[in-house]
């Protein structure tokens, strides 16, 4: 993917450059608002990691105009403000998605590997397949190798989260956020729990196990290499 | 200060002048036209008496009584004249001409000399009243004035001496301004001097009076008491903060610097010293995190959106987030929140508040069950006191609604809380091991105590017997019909 990062803090910057590209990505810097903007106008990139608060611009104003000038592409705002409110105004100036700072590395890079495949038109499926397992999400059931699985509603929104971005790493924090729909830290290792149930009803008894922790970042449902 | 006593003064003087004023000609004006009606009507009835005595005994008969009564002391004015304006008889030297040809009560005050007087020129004013009787014959009656004129300058005196007076109780009052009242505010003012300078514990004179000022310094002062209470808090809280993320950052350091000086470590020492890094950040990042969401919390006090929540429906969600956890733990979460309870509130908080309770009851909940069941002398000699100790952890959540409110509790079988301890733990970083080692920032119940005073809900922490019950009760939020049908 070729990102785009704008952020004034040139160290943080350089790290995030150097993990983006081991992790296979193509990478612009951009240290103010002005020169930030720029590029997004000129260039075309997969996804924009923008920092909120930057010297001569503010990061929104960047997003909104790049969002009337026509501009799709997935943005990942950074910020060290990180209240319910500070998330509502930066998606609603156009952020897909909303990260506070200090965040893990791991973190930023499941959300831009997300939210970049997430523009592909297959969202519409009705039906979700991994190997033998299938999801049907207008009748709301489950079936691994043929055999029905029967999920409680919050297992079953989990599991589709997951199938949704199969192949992908998504953190803890992402599935508090998308399938629980909460922006705090639980302190308690909750989502370990839930996904060790699931893992249960759809993996126990099937080869292969499909739902895999991925150590330091979070889990992911795929086919084993 | 001296403007503000002198305006103040100024204000009070005209006040007073145009007052006084106001009452003063009020009642001259009164009291001549009072007069002038008086003297008008004695004037009329000594008219009828001289008439009927002329009737009785004719023009030579008027004449004698009027001789008569004119050499009274302080009589009345009377003149009679005939048909071309001669004297006749009476008591008045000279008139104005056009007098006698006047009738009946003449308007305005008459000029006249009076006849017999030690010095001719000498004159007075009147107020007369003119009669034609027969043959051109004119009689005039009066009353002189000048009795009324002396009034009058009576009056006028005492204007100009309350003049006078006003101004000098403006004065009076002025002194009286600047030399008590602003002197006490002076006093206020040195007292404020001082606690901006830092010296918290000093208070505002309050003196006997119970006056404005005194209510004043009074509330004054229990501001001031609640701030060095806030103050007090602070410092309390900074010491803490102090201890809770220098004691880890310490630990962090240590770790990095042995690491580093190690002659024999090798890549696999370096990439645990780094985890174990890691591992402490994360740790300093959340109790971080937790501080700045609970001051958020307090600073916004009213800004926060708040929309109408069936925290029921909110509870459980919490509840079934938690129930694996609280599972795998060997414990047993139960809830009931079979109705919806509306509330105004805020979710994200919400739900916050009541992860930070279930977490709570359950570490302290499960921890305690295991510690009981593992104390040897009780199973051994007491059969009773083992069939009564806890097979398990258990923690309820209830949400219901009493008396237009609705009261969110969290109970569980835990060691509970002692009761002078029960409004502590909702201070931030208070444990109540005073070790600390056990997991946790400490800041859970902050957050919960913040939340709540944010809804204006009341907390209350009572016995489970045993075990805690925590009960926060919120207003209800009003029925809103349109979206009761909506939802």
């Amino acid at each position: 993917m070729h990102i785009l990062i704008i952020e004034d803090d040139t160290e943080a910057a350089a790290y995030l450059v150097k993990g983006l590209k081991e992790a296979g990505h193509a990478c612009d810097h951009a240290a103010d608002g002005d020169e930030g903007y720029k590029l997004a106008a000129s260039h075309s990139y997969d996804v924009m990691i923008v920092d909120r608060m930057l010297p001569k611009r503010d990061g929104l104003s960047i997003i909104e105009q790049r969002r009337t000038e026509g501009d799709e592409t997935p943005v990942l705002i950074l910020s060290a403000l990180g209240e319910v409110d500070d998330r509502v105004t930066g998606l609603r100036a156009g952020g897909d998605d909303y990260l506070t700072k200090p965040y893990a590395f791991s973190e930023l890079l499941a959300r831009i590997e997300v939210m970049a495949r997430r523009r592909s038109p297959s969202e519409v499926a009705t039906t979700y397949r991994l190997a033998d397992l299938e999801l049907d999400r207008l009748a709301h059931t489950v079936k691994r190798a043929g055999e029905q699985i029967i999920l409680q509603p919050r297992e079953f929104r989990l599991l589709e989260y997951l199938m949704k971005n199969a192949g992908q790493v998504v953190t803890r924090t992402m599935l508090l956020e998308n399938v629980w729909d909460y922006h705090f830290d639980p302190q308690t290792n909750v989502i370990d729990v839930h996904i060790s149930r699931l893992r249960a009803k759809i993996d126990k008894g099937f080869e292969p196990a499909l739902l895999q922790t991925i150590r330091g970042s979070g889990y992911s449902l795929r086919e084993p290499d | 200060m001296r403007t503000t006593a002198f305006k103040l003064s100024a204000i009070y003087l005209i006040i007073f002048s145009i007052f006084a004023t106001f009452l003063i000609v009020y009642i001259a004006f009164n009291t001549q036209v009072l007069m002038t009606r008086q003297l008008n009507a004695t004037i009329q009835l000594e008219v009828r008496g001289l008439v009927e005595r002329y009737r009785a005994g004719g023009l030579s008969e008027l004449v004698k009584v009027i001789e008569d009564r004119s050499r009274r002391p302080g009589a009345s004015l009377y003149l009679v004249t005939d048909f071309r304006g001669h004297y006749v008889a009476g008591n008045v030297a000279a008139l104005p001409k056009w007098v006698m040809e006047k009738r009946g009560a003449v308007d305005q005050a008459v000029i006249y000399q009076r006849l017999g007087d030690v010095d001719q020129r000498k004159q007075y004013k009147a107020v007369v009243n003119v009669y034609e009787t027969f043959g051109g014959y004119r009689l005039l009656v009066g009353r002189d004035i000048g009795e009324r004129e002396t009034f009058r300058e009576v009056v006028e005196q005492a204007f100009i001496v309350s003049g006078i007076l006003l101004v000098f109780l403006a004065l009076l009052a002025w002194l009286f301004v600047s030399r008590k009242v602003l002197n006490r505010i002076d006093m206020i003012a040195v007292a404020s001097r001082h606690i901006m300078a830092g010296q918290l514990d000093e208070r505002l004179p309050v003196t006997q009076a119970g006056d404005e000022f005194d209510r004043l310094s009074d509330s004054l002062n229990v501001m001031l008491s609640r701030i060095e209470g806030l103050m007090h808090g602070l410092k309390e809280v900074s010491d803490n903060i102090a201890h809770d993320l220098k004691t880890p950052l310490t630990r962090l350091r240590n770790r990095v610097e042995v690491t580093l000086a190690s002659e024999e470590a090798d890549s696999q020492t370096y990439r645990q010293a780094l985890e174990q890094t890691l591992e402490e950040s994360e740790t300093l990042i959340r109790t971080f995190d937790a501080l700045l969401r609970i001051a958020r919390v307090e600073a916004k006090s009213t800004q926060i959106e708040k929309i109408k929540l069936d925290i029921g429906a909110i509870a459980a969600d919490m509840a079934e987030l938690y129930e694996p956890v609280a599972e795998d733990e060997g414990a047993l979460l139960t809830w009931d929140a079979t109705s919806s309870q509306y509330i105004d509130g805020n979710r994200e908080l919400i739900s916050q508040a009541i992860a930070n309770l279930i977490d709570n009851a359950l570490k302290y909940a499960v921890r305690h069950v295991a510690e009981q069941r593992q104390t040897p002398d009780v199973t051994d000699q007491d059969q009773a006191a083992e069939a009564s100790l806890p097979e398990q952890a258990k923690i309820h959540i209830s949400v219901m609604s009493k008396a237009s409110q609705v009261i969110l509790s969290v109970s569980d079988n835990g060691p509970g809380i002692a009761k002078n301890d029960r409004q502590r733990v909702l201070q931030r970083f208070i444990r109540l091991d005073k070790s600390r080692n056990q997991p946790g920032s400490g800041l859970g119940l902050s957050l919960v105590n913040a939340v709540a005073s944010l809804h204006e809900a009341n907390i209350q922490l009572d016995d489970n017997e045993p075990g805690l019950i925590f009960s926060i009760s919120f207003a209800q939020a009003l029925p809103d019909q349109q979206q009761e049908q909506d939802s």
